[in-house]
């Protein structure tokens, strides 16, 4: 125990991409960070086990992991799915019934939530369209960073990217580079392609009014903007969204049902 | 003389059992007719004295071969039931004197005229609808089935004889509907993957009385330790309702895992569960009308429209106090995948969640579906 006698909570987010934790103390989020995941979940989920050495917080923490590596956090007390962590992270975030649109590097999940708890949930799988993982093949295509993959797209005009399969999606953007096209142009296609794939599963899903995006892409004010453009309503976002599973995570490990403030630079 | 495949030296132990097993009922002379579905009027091949048999349809390993005539993006049942059929390794199939189909679906019906090459398969045309004339057309075709048997044996099956076989198959339902309604009790005195596998392993049993008995016995058995040991402690795991396609193929990668994750299936509303079992046929009636009533009657999606599935799935939800309805859909069954639709809908009214998966028999996507069913289980126990 700590001398203030109070434990630390810790979420572990491994995803596909990005290593997210979260460290609350009693209802308030007092440290973050974001790692990427590499190649092998054990290595990351060390790496983050010395971080938290470095900082003290292993000394008295209760852990709770999840993601799809979420297995790898030998270290964790429990692991808890990404839906759930996801729907309490967002709750605590937004603080209203809403649908979750969580777009990651892997998968994209739809999660509606009512008085904090899941009510029903819909994830895609065994296809990178709609998925973070799409823009990022994409963008190493086009020689970019992702964060230059969205200031391009802002200067372009959306060419057709219609193919649902990546791959051959990688193939129609070869040939928009080979025809000649304006990389600007070709980026807005591909973001236009992803915004298309995800309002298409919440209309199936049965989004609601209140729509909020976490996840890897909710740092992006362009890809907000065109998603909302293709449903058809404002999404709402949060600085910290991108961490909403890590919050959830670290709101399980303190049975907490809310989060007081985030208190880190 | 009966002869085993010429492969045979190179199979497995338990299926060199299976093969002998079918080899030695042939030995002596016994009819064996292999059949697929919970459509066919089992009744009557009793009555023919010969046995019924179902088919291998729910593994993975004949796909392959069978993708080879079959296109790639068909229902796992339908590739694996004639995979199994073309490289003989169902002992089943290969020592049935005939295989009887029926036209369930559009894949299975163009399937059974390629198994007509491999081995004579007769097809029972079922009608999608339910009316008069959709009962008429039924017992039509019922005659036809009574007539087919009585040509292929050069024999006569009596009024008499049929009405023994009903009696005989509705007292099987009844003990199966027993077993299958332990689910009722809590806390769930059984396992949701006990129940499923218990009652597809009876295996090849010939004997029905025999079947029964060993299912009667394990109810008893089952009932007797609830008693003494559960009893009035109920449990907060939630209860689930398992529905859609047949799930024996996928049971491992669901129902068992679901299990282990901390919830109970305690329900089964499928055609290894107790859909054909609720609706006894009818012993007063005449015979053929009788039969034709209680099969056109079974609550399958191919029926059009099928509101009779969503009344029993709503009267499961309150009969065996159902926490959340897990739906299994076989990849690219069209009429199960579209109902879907209507069986959420019912989940959402009685105010419980639904999750549908939509696999095959590969366990390529075993992780993904473990999160689902997490996310589901937390999803209840929240």
């Amino acid at each position: 125990m700590m001398a203030d006698g109070q434990e630390y909570y810790v979420g572990i987010d491994i995803g596909s991409t990005a290593s997210k934790t979260v460290i609350m103390q009693g209802e308030k989020v007092i440290d973050a960070f974001t790692l990427p995941t590499g190649w092998n979940g054990r290595e990351i989920s060390e790496l983050i086990y010395s971080k938290l050495q470095e900082k003290g917080y292993q000394k008295a923490m209760r852990c709770i992991a999840t993601g799809y590596g979420r297995v790898c956090v030998d270290y964790a007390d429990k692991v808890v799915t990404e839906i759930t962590c996801h729907g309490r992270g967002a709750w605590a975030l937004f603080g209203k019934n809403c649908t979750v649109i969580d777009i990651g590097g892997q998968d994209t999940k739809m999660i509606n939530i009512e008085n904090g708890q899941v009510r029903d949930f819909l994830m895609n799988d065994k296809c990178a369209a709609g998925t973070g993982k799409f823009i990022e093949v994409m963008a190493t295509r086009l020689g970019a960073g992702l964060e230059e993959m969205y200031e391009l797209a802002r200067n372009g005009q959306p060419l057709a990217i219609s193919s649902m399969c990546t791959v051959f999606a990688e193939s129609e953007v070869i040939s928009h580079i080979g025809a000649g096209k304006k990389r600007e142009d070709i980026a807005a296609g591909v973001i236009e392609s992803v915004a298309n794939r995800v309002a298409g599963m919440a209309n199936r899903f049965g989004a609601g009014d209140t729509i909020v995006l976490t996840g890897g892409l909710s740092v992006s004010p362009y890809f907000i903007e065109i998603l909302s453009k293709k449903l058809g309503k404002d999404v709402d976002c949060h600085p910290f969204a991108r961490y909403a599973g890590a919050l959830g995570a670290a709101m399980s490990a303190g049975r907490l049902k809310r989060v007081e403030c985030i208190d880190i630079e | 003389m009966v002869q085993l495949p010429k492969n045979f030296e190179t199979y497995a132990e338990a299926r060199k059992t299976g093969f002998l097993n079918m080899k030695k009922l042939k030995d002596e002379g016994r009819r064996v007719v292999g059949m697929f579905c919970s459509f066919v009027p089992t009744e009557l091949v009793e009555a023919a004295d010969a046995t019924t048999v179902t088919l291998c349809a729910t593994s993975e390993e004949p796909i392959p071969a069978a993708e080879t005539k079959l296109p790639r993006n068909l229902c796992p049942l339908i590739k694996a039931s004639y995979g199994f059929a073309l490289t003989d390794t169902c002992p089943y199939f290969y020592f049935s004197d005939f295989i009887v189909g029926e036209t369930t679906c559009d894949g299975k019906k163009k399937m059974f005229e390629m198994m007509n090459e491999i081995k004579e398969t007769y097809v029972m045309q079922l009608p999608s609808y339910r009316n008069d004339m959709a009962l008429k057309a039924w017992e039509h075709e019922i005659e036809a089935f009574w007539k087919k048997l009585e040509d292929f044996y050069h024999i006569t099956i009596t009024e008499e004889d049929v009405k023994k076989a009903i009696r005989l198959k509705n007292r099987e339902r009844d003990v199966m509907l027993r077993f299958l309604e332990l689910g009722k009790l809590n806390p769930a005195p059984i396992s949701g993957y006990e129940l499923g596998t218990r009652l597809d392993s009876l295996g090849f049993n010939p004997d029905i009385e025999a079947r029964c008995r060993i299912i009667e016995e394990r109810t008893a058995e089952v009932l007797k330790d609830w008693e003494e040991n559960y009893k009035g402690k109920p449990s907060r795991r939630p209860r689930i309702l398992v529905t859609g396609c047949p799930n024996s193929g996928v049971r491992e990668k669901t129902i068992k895992v679901i299990e282990e994750l901390g919830a109970d299936v305690v329900a089964f509303d499928c055609c290894n569960g107790t859909r054909e079992k609720v609706e006894k046929v009818d012993e007063n009636l005449p015979v053929v009308e009788a039969l034709a009533k209680k099969y056109l009657n079974i609550n399958c999606s191919i029926m059009s429209p099928n509101t009779n599935r969503m009344d029993y799935i709503r009267e499961m939800i309150d009969d065996y106090a159902v926490d959340g309805v897990l739906e299994l859909i076989l990849t690219a069954c069209h009429t199960y995948s579209i109902e879907s639709h209507y069986v959420k809908k019912v989940a959402d009214e009685k105010g419980i969640p639904y999750l549908k998966i939509e696999t095959d028999y590969s366990t390529a996507d075993s992780g993904q579906i473990n999160t689902r069913l997490e996310a589901f289980v937390e999803t209840m126990e929240q």
